[in-house]
């Protein structure tokens, strides 16, 4: 099947160019906002505690807020890439192009999970000028942050076709993901939970990201990586049938 | 002729239960301008929309230079542009940025030349680096023509593309149809400005609730149903029309003073001469007279209209 090459480039520009005019926000914001916590849970408070399995509190927390990060901005990237034309009418242009919902999709994901990615790293660079860390495995590193990335962006794509106004936007990133990400481990190791509330966060799917990206960091997990990586291609499994249903029924881009 | 575009038994209920077109057949021809006309909600944005792909038909078909426009999308989407009614744009574009947007979009690999062509003739070069929001409405408006334009269709859509635009860029844009026609491109508009359609179209299609009730060239369309009318000024003005001229097809209007006579133009026998002649027997004296054709708007009302009562009659029977 022939593909449209230059539809998907057109799209991923388009959504890249509005990142650099949007410096500020969508990149400076959140490396600065992740900066603070290292400061203040890292350098300040983390220092005055003890380690975690080995690993100083400062370097524990990098994983979970390099994943707190990469889960919003995912989300926020997609959802706001395909809500704003829904919400301002360009919709038209991309439903009368010659371009099929599988390059669609990779256009406005594949330029939202590119943000977050690059957010990610500039947040790792970041992070050593406060915090010393380590990563065992790097190459593990780089497939939970490009997976990760590339699943959330998908599910950011189907809050903001499923979103008509920009509360709906904001809703599911700030009472669910915010929450789950703070819950899943980002700040402690679930063992330290009470055994109960060790078996109740296990239904948080955030603890399995985190966990499996806080392994290829520094070789220690709250569950099996194995799981974890499962965990991850099973939510990405979710979101492409949600895409999948989507452009088949036409919902909520076209009557 | 040659079909650029084949609409088959189109039909489309909206999921409210809505339907906003029934059965609809059209074949709009290779290199013409095509005027589809409408009263608001007849169903004109939705039909341009199905065959353009933003909305899915519930049933029929439509072929775009022979290719299906489901089944074979990106063929029949690439020979097709688009000029929606409003004015969709992305703000903070620039306009260079925007048209090399929808070109890469439609599949078509970069051609700055083209692109700086395009936006020339339609006066937008010098504006190349400005965002969108700074333009004027007229230049938002062309713009979206560069953007239909930006992957060289065969065929190009323009819906309502002079609301609320001023007299002259209304000139300006009527010239552009028509180059665009001389240059190969099958433009087809949907307007409610009659003006319009009689200005610029080859054939004409009227279609009121979801139905198309014809199509016609235009010409003969004026020719077929156009009715002409003698306007007699009178020298005495007159409180009734006299009974001895009430069998005649005539009007006094309000003030008494002028009399309207309608006539048949392809009936061999107007009329006219009977009327003189009854005229002079009622010693009924007129200052001046002159003769009036219908325009395409007195046919278009004539013919929704038409449809109104019709429909109010079913429905009144169906009650």
């Amino acid at each position: 099947m022939k593909l449209n090459w230059h539809g998907i480039r057109a799209i991923y520009k388009f959504e890249m160019a509005r990142t650099w005019r949007t410096l500020m926000q969508s990149i400076a914001s959140p490396v600065l906002s992740t900066s603070l916590y290292f400061i203040v849970f890292g350098a300040a408070i983390g220092s005055r505690m003890g380690d975690i399995e080995g690993v100083s509190y400062g370097a524990f927390i990098i994983p979970g807020l390099i994943m707190l990060s990469l889960l919003s901005e995912s989300i926020s990237n997609a959802s706001f890439g395909i809500f704003f034309p829904k919400f301002s009418g360009t919709i038209y242009e991309v439903l009368s192009a010659p371009i099929s919902a599988f390059e669609i999709v990779a256009g406005y994901v594949g330029a939202a999970a590119t943000k977050s990615i690059l957010l990610g790293l500039l947040i790792l660079l970041t992070a050593r000028f406060f915090v010393d860390y380590q990563i065992l495995h790097p190459f593990w590193m780089l497939g939970f942050l490009v997976l990760t990335a590339l699943t959330f962006s998908m599910f950011g794509f189907i809050i903001g076709i499923w979103a008509d106004d920009f509360q709906k936007l904001q809703v599911i990133p700030l009472m669910v993901v915010t929450p789950l990400t703070f819950l899943g481990g980002a700040f402690y190791s679930i063992n330290m939970l009470p055994e109960f509330w060790q078996k109740v966060t296990l239904f948080n799917p955030v603890v399995y990201l985190i966990s499996g990206f806080r392994w290829s960091f520094y070789g220690i997990a709250d569950v099996n990586v194995a799981v974890s990586l499962a965990m991850i291609f099973l939510f990405l499994l979710l979101c492409m049938t949600g895409i999948w249903w989507i452009f088949r029924t036409g919902y909520r881009i076209k009557t | 002729m040659n079909s650029i575009i084949s609409v088959s038994d189109l039909t489309k209920t909206y999921s409210g239960g809505f339907t906003a077109l029934k059965n609809v057949n059209l074949d709009i021809h290779e290199g013409e301008i095509f005027a589809l006309l409408g009263p608001n909600g007849a169903g004109k944005t939705t039909l341009i929309s199905i065959i353009c792909g933003i909305v899915n038909p519930s049933s029929g078909s439509v072929r775009a230079d022979g290719h299906d426009v489901v089944r074979d999308y990106r063929m029949a989407r690439e020979k097709i542009g688009l000029v929606p009614q409003e004015l969709c744009t992305d703000s903070f574009e620039s306009v260079l940025a925007t048209v090399k947007f929808s070109r890469g979009l439609f599949g078509k690999a970069p051609d700055p030349g083209y692109i700086e062509r395009l936006l020339r003739q339609l006066s937008l070069w010098e504006k190349r680096n400005s965002r969108i929001m700074a333009l004027s409405g007229g230049m938002k408006r062309r713009l979206m023509i560069a953007k239909a334009l930006s992957h060289e269709p065969k065929i190009l859509f323009l819906d309502e593309p002079t609301a609320g635009v001023d007299v002259e860029l209304r000139q300006d844009m009527w010239s552009m149809v028509r180059e665009l026609r001389e240059s190969g491109v099958t433009v087809i508009l949907t307007t409610h400005y009659i003006e319009e359609a009689e200005e610029m179209a080859d054939r004409v299609g009227v279609i009121n609730h979801g139905r198309l009730v014809l199509v016609e060239d235009k010409n003969t369309l004026i020719k077929r149903m156009g009715n002409k009318e003698l306007l007699l000024h009178l020298a005495e003005p007159l409180e009734r029309l006299p009974e001895s001229l009430a069998d005649l097809s005539l009007e006094l209007d309000e003030s008494g003073q002028q009399m309207v006579y309608r006539f048949d133009i392809q009936s061999g026998e107007t009329g006219i001469a009977n009327l003189l002649r009854k005229l002079d027997r009622a010693e009924i004296e007129f200052r001046d007279l002159q003769t009036r054709e219908s325009s395409l708007e007195d046919i278009f009302v004539g013919l929704v209209r038409g449809e109104q009562k019709e429909n109010d009659r079913a429905h009144g029977a169906g009650e």
